[in-house]
């Protein structure tokens, strides 16, 4: 009895022993990467590069949160996100610009055309697919991404150009101490902030976002509950269309040039974010996203020609998280229901 | 008649899971489903809640046909599930599980009059109710999903396998349930393996084996039927 307790406790130990080893490691090399870092360029040029990380870093949670959250609810890796992020951008920038509307109405009217496009997205292209294998929705939702991407390239819609985006206010730069920080900035902190505050209270308090969570950890129940479980899937989507959209402006704002493609980046690497918090985590969406952020910035501002290894550094984040922790930093192994 | 089952055919792709099952449930009482692992007994429950189309037959609840009802409708008219193996939203609080219980209703002094019965029959859930779903015993468990099952105020109450994996002394306190459910007025159809706790609480019975009924009668009579203590009540 012994002997085979023991023998099936010993990999585990072992494998545990090995997780932790390369956790240590990690932490002693990201102290050892910041303590570099600083004497490198001086403090204020590392807290400038944190600080610019953050930003951006709160830009992916946007998009991060709607992919966790609809893989949570359908296992879906919903490709498509990232240029719904980019018809948020072009929203805004036609009400801004067309229509003389203000930060507030442009942002508003993006999270609400971005949501109403998800949502069709959602009924027409993956709702037939809900019993199909995993792998066809997730083709499908690759489809759907050209798709969006290709279709507003065309002359009559966004066009392939890039356009540059006019901002809805005056950039105001504060110096503290050395360090620049921006009104964008502080727009952009504010406003995520507040719209994970409200998304919180969504999932937490609210009949529907309680809906969602059962939903997430069993459909069949949920539905002997009385749960309408394709109109909670419908509201995720447009919960996660709504923050993407919101990113996307935002992002517009920080980087003012808009193109087509601009979602596909920002997407992909709101998706290792998500991954790298555990997918289906929305704790872990934001804390992946802000990593993320910061690993974008650091190597643009660090590494030699940094602003071309970005995004490899980005996917060399995704590689590690699978080979150290696949479900990520917040994330549980998923138990397969037979 | 409560419920009425009427020759129904269930399947599931190739396979023929019922081939024509009839029975029906009085306003009232206690009907029991018994049979082997694969019987069918889970499919009809899955059936009557919504969940499975049938490919023939019928079943009408209050003389109203509902194989082309949505769950969720078929939960707010009247029917609740306890499905097999309790299911309870394991990362839910215990208040939150009984709330997805109560999700058709939107009265709120309703559903909490509801939830200050389920506490009161089950006062370990009160004690509890801030906890996590997947913290609980198993026994705390099954009372957590029969509370849940009863927060919509069904009329009629499926519950499959309620003993599955429960020490004796828990099977007895959740048969005892079972009965004080039923004096309050909520018909119950009990899926079992348990015949003979099956038996001793329920008015009638059926006997399912490999998708069809082969015996039926009152509880006494299937208990004192020599096939039926043969196959399920060890002699």
């Amino acid at each position: 009895m012994t002997s085979i307790t023991r023998s099936l406790a010993s990999p585990k130990v072992l494998l545990r022993a090995v997780a932790w080893a390369v956790y240590i490691a990690l932490g002693v090399g990201i102290l050892w990467g910041v303590v570099a870092l600083v004497r490198l360029q001086g403090p204020v040029f590392f807290l400038q590069a944190v600080l610019d990380g953050l930003r951006l870093g709160f830009v992916y949670a946007l998009i991060a949160l709607g992919y966790t959250m609809v893989y949570g609810i359908v296992r879906l890796i919903n490709f498509a996100h990232g240029d719904i992020f980019m018809v948020g951008a072009f929203t805004s920038f036609y009400a801004i610009t067309q229509y003389k509307w203000g930060f507030f109405p442009a942002i508003l009217l993006a999270m609400f055309v971005c949501v109403l496009l998800n949502v069709v997205i959602e009924r027409v292209a993956y709702k037939p697919l809900r019993n199909a294998p995993r792998i066809a929705a997730l083709i499908t939702a690759i489809g759907v991404s050209f798709f969006l991407e290709y279709f507003t390239a065309l002359k009559w819609v966004f066009s392939a150009d890039y356009i540059t985006y006019q901002r809805p206010f005056k950039v105001v730069v504060w110096n503290i101490k050395g360090i620049l920080i921006s009104n964008i900035t502080v727009i952009i902190v504010i406003t995520t902030v507040l719209l994970l505050l409200i998304l919180r209270y969504i999932v937490y308090n609210t009949r529907m976002g309680k809906a969602m969570r059962a939903t997430a950890l069993d459909k069949p129940t949920a539905r002997l509950m009385g749960i309408n479980v394709d109109g909670v899937i419908s509201f995720t989507f447009a919960l996660g269309a709504a923050l993407a959209g919101a990113g996307g402006v935002l992002y517009a704002i920080a980087f003012p040039q808009i193109v087509t493609f601009m979602g596909i980046m920002p997407g992909l690497k709101a998706f290792v974010a998500a991954v790298l918090g555990g997918i289906g985590n929305i704790m872990g969406a934001f804390v992946g996203s802000l990593l993320m952020g910061m690993v974008d910035v650091l190597v643009v501002s660090f590494v030699p020609m940094g602003s071309r290894l970005r995004d490899l550094f980005a996917f060399l984040v995704l590689i590690i998280v699978f080979l150290v922790k696949p479900t990520g930093i917040f994330g549980e192994p998923e138990v397969e229901k037979v | 008649m409560l419920l009425e089952v009427e020759d129904l055919h269930v399947a599931y792709g190739a396979i023929r899971a019922l081939q024509g099952i009839t029975f029906h449930i009085e306003e009232g009482e206690i009907v029991t489903l018994i049979g082997a692992n694969g019987a069918g007994k889970s499919t009809t429950l899955r059936t009557i809640s919504g969940l499975l189309r049938p490919i023939a037959g019928d079943i009408r609840f209050q003389g109203q046909s509902i194989i082309r009802t949505p769950p969720e409708r078929i939960v707010k008219m009247g029917i609740s599930q306890v499905p097999e193996g309790r299911q309870i939203f394991s990362k839910l609080t215990v208040m939150e599980n009984l709330e997805m219980g109560a999700y058709t209703r939107r009265d709120k002094a309703g559903i909490a009059a509801a939830m200050e019965m389920v506490f009161a029959s089950f006062p370990r859930l009160q004690e509890r109710r801030r906890q996590l779903g997947g913290t609980l015993s198993g026994g705390e468990q099954q009372m957590l999903a029969m509370g849940r099952g009863l927060m919509s105020q069904p009329k009629l109450l499926l519950l499959d396998e309620p003993s599955m994996g429960l020490a004796p002394i828990l099977v007895d306190e959740i048969f005892e349930i079972i009965r004080r459910i039923n004096a309050q007025g909520t018909s119950i159809l009990l899926v079992e393996q348990n015949a003979a706790m099956a038996l001793s609480v329920a008015h009638r019975g059926y006997v399912l084996e490999t998708g069809r009924i082969v015996l039926e009668g009152t509880a006494t009579e299937l208990l004192e039927n020599p096939q039926v203590r043969r196959a399920y009540l060890g002699g």
